[in-house]
C-alpha cells in the first residue's frame, strides 16, 4: 500500500489492534503486549468512571483544564509526568526481566523488545523529565521572582496541551498499531520508509514534533518571564539559583529544539513524500540526521539536569540553614555548562567516521564540562560544611545525588575519551552511565523538589517517614540496577540486545532485575507516601507558608498561594530576600494600600488545541488524509478565532485582596514560630523561627 | 554619561505618542524576538543542510538546469518593496495617521506578498517540468525543504495581514492591536532577511559552486 491508495480510514484496520495478535498467536509476548494495552484501557475507563462518580467533570473543566494559572498548569504537568513515569518504569522492569531470563531469547520477541526500549527512552526524556522539569518551573518561577503569572499565560496552557497530546500518542500506540523500534534516537535509514514502512516511526515523529513545539513555546515563555517580569529590585545577581538554571534551560530550548524539529520533519518528508534527506539512495545522507539529532540531544540533557542542579542548590542551602556557598561561581558554572553543551554533540557518534582530530577536539570539549560541574559539586559541599544540617527528605535525595552523580560524571569523562569510547560504545556501560546521571541527577532532583515544594502547592507537608523509605528504595534500587551494568558493559555486553549467550553475564543480569524490582517498589512508595500524606493532611497543614525556614520569595506567601500570588508585589533588596527579612524581623509586612489585580481569564484554547492536535497526529500516522486536512484547518481557525477575543482578563477587586491578605496576616501573627528541629512535627504550621547563619 | 533608555524593547517601536501601547508591548515584543531567534535556527539548519547536500545531485538536474534568475530578481524586488510598504504602515501607526492608511499599506503588502508566492510557485512548477522534483535527489530535497519553508512563512504572513486588517477595522487602534502590528512588521522584515540569505546561498551560491 502506498500513501496514495488508502481508503476512508487510511491504513487503519482490525489487525492494528493487539488483540488480533493474541488470537492468532497466543504466547508470552502477545500476553505482555495485550496486558499493556489493557492497562491503558482500564486506566482510561477508571479515570472516566471516577470523575463521573464523584461528579468532578465540572470542577475539572472550570478549575483545571481551562485555567491559565501557572500554578495549576505546573501541577498538571507534574501529574502527567508521574503517570508517564509509571509506564516508563514498568517498561524498564520488563526489559530487565527479559535480559535476566537469558542466556537465550527470553520471553519477548525481538520486535517487542525494540519497541520497549524505544518507548522507554522517548517517554522518559520527552514525557517524564521535560514535563516534570517544566511543571516545577511553571509552579515556581513566577513565585520566586515576585510575579503574578508567566509572561504568556495562555501560551503556557497551549504548551501543556501540546505536550499532553503528544504523550497520548505513545499511549495510543499501545492500543492501535505499534510504536517505533528505532530507539529514542530513531536513526534513519532504519526508520526510513524502505526498512520500516509501518506506523511505528510515524508515531515517534509526530509525538516529537508536537511536543517539541510545546517545549519551544515553554522555553520562550520562561526566558521572557525571567527577563521581563522580575519584581522591582530583583536584579539578575539576586535571582535564586533555581531561576538561573531555568534561564539557562530556556535558552537551551530556544536554540536546541529547532534541530530536533528539523530532523524529525525531514524524516517525515522522507517517509511521507519520498524525499531523500536520509535515504541510502539518490544522495541522501544519514549523517546529517545524526548531527542534527545530537545538536539537539546534547543540550537536551543539560536543559534537564541544570534545573535539577537549581533544585539541589535551594535544598542544600535551606536544609543546612546557610546561604548558598559561591553563588557567583555557581552562576558562571551554570552559564558555562549551557554554552559548552552546544560544543560536544559529536561525542555521541565518535565511531561514525570522523577524523581522529575532530574526535579529539570534541573529546576535549566534553571533558571541559567536568570543570564547571566540579565547581558546582564543591560549592554544594561547601554549603553543607558547618551547616546546621537536617536530614529531611529533600536533603537525603541531595546527599544520594552528590555521591552517585559524581560516579556518573566520572564515567562520562571516561567515555569522553574517543579511544575508550571505541571500546565501550554501544555497550551497557553507556546505559549505566546515562542512567547514572539521569536518575541521581535529574530524577532525584525532581523528587527532592516535589517533596520540598509540595507544602507550598497544597498547603500540607508530605509524610516524612514514607518519604525516607522512598529515598532508600530509589537509591538502592538505582545502585542494584545500574551499577552492575558498568561491569557487564565492560565485559562487552551490547545495549538493546533482547538475547545474549555469554553465561558470565548472568549473575549481573539477575542483580539488575532485582534492582528493577526495588525501583518498582520505590515507585509504589511514591504513591503510598502521597496517599498517606493526603489522609493525614489535617496534621501537617502549613497555612502560614514557610515550613522549612527557607530563603526565597515563594515562601513569603500563604500555602497554597492565592491565584494572584502576591497581594503586593514585593520590593527586593537582597539575594535571599525573604531570609534577610526574617533575620531583620521585617518579614510579613502589613501593606499600606491594596490595588485591583488583573488576572488572565479562563480559556479553553489550550484544551481545544490538545484535542485537535491529537486527532491530527493520529490521522497523519494512519494516513487518514481528509481528517488530517480537516484538523489542520480547524487548528488554524481556532487559533485565529482566539485572537479575536478582547475580554481576556478579569479583575480581582482590591477589597477582596485586602480581606484575604489580612486574614492570612492575622494567622501569621497568631501562630507560634517553630524551631527547625520540630519541622516534621504537627506544631509546624509554616511559621519558622529563623536562625540563618547561626551555624556559620 | 549614561543615556536613559528610550525604548523598552529592541527594534520597531510605537514611540511616545502611544506610551501605553508601547509599555504594553514591551513583554510581547521581546518574546517575539526570542521566537524569531528560534525560527532563525530552523532556517540556519536548513541552509546548512542545503550546503552539505549541494553535491548530492545523484545524476539529476542541478542549479544550472533549474534556477531562473530573472524570476528570482522579480521576486526579490517584490519582496523588498513589500518590506518598504509594511514599514510605511508602521510609520503611519507611529505618527498617528488615519487608520485607513495603515489598512491601505497592509493591503499593498498583501498584494505584493501574494504576487511573490505566485511567482515562486510558478518557479517550482517550471523546475518540476525539467525534472526538478524533491523526490529526484538529496540536493533537490534540501532545496524544497528550505525555499518553500520560506514561502510557507510568507503565506502565514499574508494570513496574518488579512486577519489583522479585519481586526483593525473591527476594534480600532487598541493597545493590543498596535502591539500586533509591531510584531507583524518584525515578522515581515524577518522574511525579507531570510530571502536575502536564500538568494545569496541557494541561488547565487548554488550557481557559482556548480
Amino acid at each position: 500500500m502506498t500513501t496514495a491508495e488508502t481508503g476512508f480510514f487510511g491504513r487503519l484496520s482490525w489487525d492494528a489492534f493487539p488483540i488480533a495478535g493474541l488470537i492468532q498467536t497466543p504466547n508470552a509476548n502477545e500476553i505482555v503486549a495485550n496486558s499493556a494495552a489493557a492497562v491503558v484501557l482500564v486506566g482510561v475507563v477508571a479515570v472516566v468512571g471516577l470523575l463521573t462518580w464523584f461528579r468532578l467533570w465540572g470542577p475539572l473543566w472550570r478549575d483545571w483544564l481551562t485555567s491559565a494559572d501557572h500554578k495549576k498548569i505546573g501541577i498538571m504537568y507534574i501529574v502527567f509526568a508521574i503517570v508517564m513515569l509509571a509506564r516508563g518504569v514498568l517498561e524498564g522492569v520488563v526489559m530487565r526481566a527479559q535480559q535476566a531470563a537469558g542466556p537465550g531469547d527470553g520471553f519477548l520477541e525481538a520486535e517487542h523488545f525494540a519497541e520497549l526500549f524505544s518507548t522507554h527512552g522517548t517517554i522518559m526524556i520527552f514525557f517524564v523529565a521535560v514535563p516534570f522539569v517544566f511543571g516545577l518551573a511553571n509552579f515556581l518561577i513566577p513565585l520566586m521572582i515576585g510575579a503574578r503569572d508567566v509572561a504568556f499565560p495562555v501560551m503556557n496552557q497551549i504548551s501543556l496541551g501540546l505536550t499532553v497530546s503528544a504523550g497520548m500518542m505513545l499511549m495510543v500506540s499501545l492500543v492501535v498499531g505499534e510504536f517505533s523500534t528505532g530507539g529514542w534516537t530513531a536513526y534513519p535509514p532504519y526508520t526510513g520508509a524502505a526498512f520500516n514502512p509501518g506506523v511505528g516511526p510515524d508515531y515517534w515523529i509526530w509525538a516529537i514534533v508536537v511536543s517539541g513545539i510545546g517545549t519551544t513555546l515553554t522555553g520562550i515563555n520562561f526566558a521572557v518571564t525571567i527577563y521581563k517580569l522580575r519584581a522591582p529590585g530583583m536584579k539578575f545577581m539576586r535571582l535564586p539559583m533555581y531561576c538561573w538554571t531555568i534561564i539557562c534551560s530556556s535558552i537551551l530550548i530556544v536554540f536546541a529544539m529547532p534541530p530536533l524539529g528539523v530532523a524529525a520533519l525531514m524524516l517525515a518528508a522522507d517517509r511521507y513524500l519520498d524525499f531523500h534527506f536520509f535515504t541510502n539512495d539518490l544522495g541522501g545522507n544519514m549523517m546529517n540526521y545524526a548531527n542534527l539529532f545530537w545538536l539537539f540531544g546534547h543540550p537536551e540533557v543539560y536543559l534537564l539536569v541544570l534545573p535539577a542542579y537549581g533544585i539541589y542548590s535551594e535544598v542544600f542551602s535551606t536544609f543546612s540553614a546557610k546561604r548558598l556557598y559561591g553563588y557567583n561561581s555557581l552562576v558562571i558554572a551554570t552559564m558555562s555548562i549551557a554554552v559548552l553543551s552546544f560544543t560536544v554533540w559529536l561525542h555521541h557518534f565518535f565511531t561514525m567516521g570522523q577524523s581522529a582530530l575532530i574526535n579529539a577536539v570534541f573529546g576535549i570539549a566534553t571533558m571541559l564540562i567536568a570543570i564547571p560541574t566540579g565547581v558546582k559539586v564543591y560549592d554544594w559541599m561547601a554549603t553543607l560544611y558547618r551547616g546546621r544540617i537536617r536530614f529531611s527528605v529533600p536533603m537525603l535525595y541531595g546527599l544520594a545525588f552528590l555521591m552517585l552523580f559524581v560516579i556518573g560524571g566520572l564515567s562520562g569523562v571516561i567515555l569522553a575519551n574517543p579511544t575508550v569510547d571505541y571500546q565501550v560504545h554501544n555497550t551497557l556501560f553507556l546505559v549505566a552511565h546515562f542512567h547514572n546521571v539521569l536518575l541521581p541527577g535529574v530524577l532525584f532532583g525532581l523528587l527532592a523538589g516535589y517533596n520540598y515544594w509540595f507544602p507550598k502547592a497544597f498547603g500540607f507537608r508530605l509524610n516524612e517517614f514514607w518519604g525516607r523509605i522512598t529515598v532508600l528504595l530509589w537509591t538502592f534500587g538505582f545502585m542494584l540496577t545500574f551499577l552492575p551494568l558498568y561491569f557487564v558493559g565492560l565485559m562487552g555486553m551490547p545495549r538493546r540486545s533482547f538475547s545474549w549467550e555469554n553465561p558470565d553475564f548472568h549473575p549481573y543480569m539477575i542483580v539488575a532485575v532485582l534492582g528493577a524490582l526495588v525501583i518498582l517498589l520505590a515507585l509504589l512508595s511514591v504513591i503510598v507516601q502521597l496517599w498517606i500524606s493526603i489522609r493525614d493532611r489535617e496534621k501537617t497543614r502549613v497555612p502560614v507558608g514557610d515550613p522549612w525556614d527557607a530563603h526565597t520569595l515563594e515562601w513569603s506567601i500563604p500555602a497554597p498561594p492565592p491565584p494572584y500570588n502576591f497581594a503586593i508585589i514585593p520590593q527586593v533588596t537582597d539575594r535571599d530576600d525573604f531570609a534577610a527579612a526574617k533575620e531583620r524581623g521585617a518579614a510579613y509586612p502589613t501593606p499600606d494600600a491594596y490595588e485591583d489585580i488583573a488576572m488572565p481569564r479562563n480559556t479553553g484554547i489550550g484544551f481545544l488545541l490538545c484535542v485537535l492536535s491529537g486527532i491530527w497526529m493520529f490521522a497523519l500516522v494512519w494516513w487518514i488524509w481528509w481528517l488530517a486536512a480537516l484538523m489542520t484547518v480547524l487548528i488554524i481557525l481556532s487559533f485565529i478565532a482566539w485572537t479575536f477575543q478582547t475580554d481576556t482578563e478579569e479583575v480581582i477587586p482590591a477589597d477582596e485582596v485586602r480581606k484575604q491578605h489580612q486574614a492570612w496576616l492575622d494567622l501569621v501573627h497568631n501562630s507560634t514560630p517553630v524551631d527547625r528541629d520540630y519541622e516534621a512535627a504537627p506544631e509546624n504550621r509554616g511559621l519558622a523561627r529563623p536562625d540563618l547563619e547561626a551555624a556559620t | 554619561m549614561k543615556r536613559a533608555p528610550t525604548h523598552s524593547y529592541p527594534g520597531l517601536n510605537l514611540g511616545r505618542r502611544h506610551a501605553s501601547a508601547d509599555k504594553a508591548s514591551e513583554v510581547v515584543t521581546f518574546g517575539f524576538w526570542v521566537f524569531l531567534m528560534s525560527d532563525l535556527v530552523y532556517f540556519g539548519l536548513m541552509f546548512a543542510i542545503y550546503i552539505t547536500m549541494i553535491d548530492a545531485q545523484a545524476g539529476g538536474p542541478g542549479p544550472h538546469e533549474l534556477y531562473d534568475l530573472k524570476s528570482i530578481f522579480a521576486q526579490t524586488l517584490i519582496l523588498l518593496t513589500s518590506s518598504l510598504t509594511v514599514g510605511l504602515a508602521m510609520l503611519a501607526l507611529k505618527y498617528n495617521l488615519p487608520r485607513a492608511r495603515i489598512v491601505l499599506w497592509f493591503g499593498v503588502t498583501l498584494v505584493l506578498g501574494l504576487s511573490f508566492l505566485v511567482l515562486e510557485i510558478r518557479d517550482f512548477m517550471a523546475m518540476a517540468d525539467k525534472g526538478g522534483i524533491p523526490q529526484r535527489s538529496g540536493f533537490l530535497s534540501a532545496f524544497y525543504g528550505l525555499v518553500p519553508l520560506h514561502g510557507l512563512h510568507v503565506a502565514t504572513g499574508c494570513i496574518w495581514l488579512i486577519v489583522l486588517g479585519i481586526q483593525l477595522r473591527l476594534f480600532g487602534l487598541t493597545d493590543r492591536l498596535m502591539s500586533r502590528v509591531v510584531r507583524l512588521a518584525l515578522f515581515w522584515h524577518f522574511l525579507d532577511l531570510i530571502w536575502i540569505g536564500i538568494i545569496t546561498i541557494v541561488y547565487f551560491g548554488g550557481l557559482s559552486y556548480g
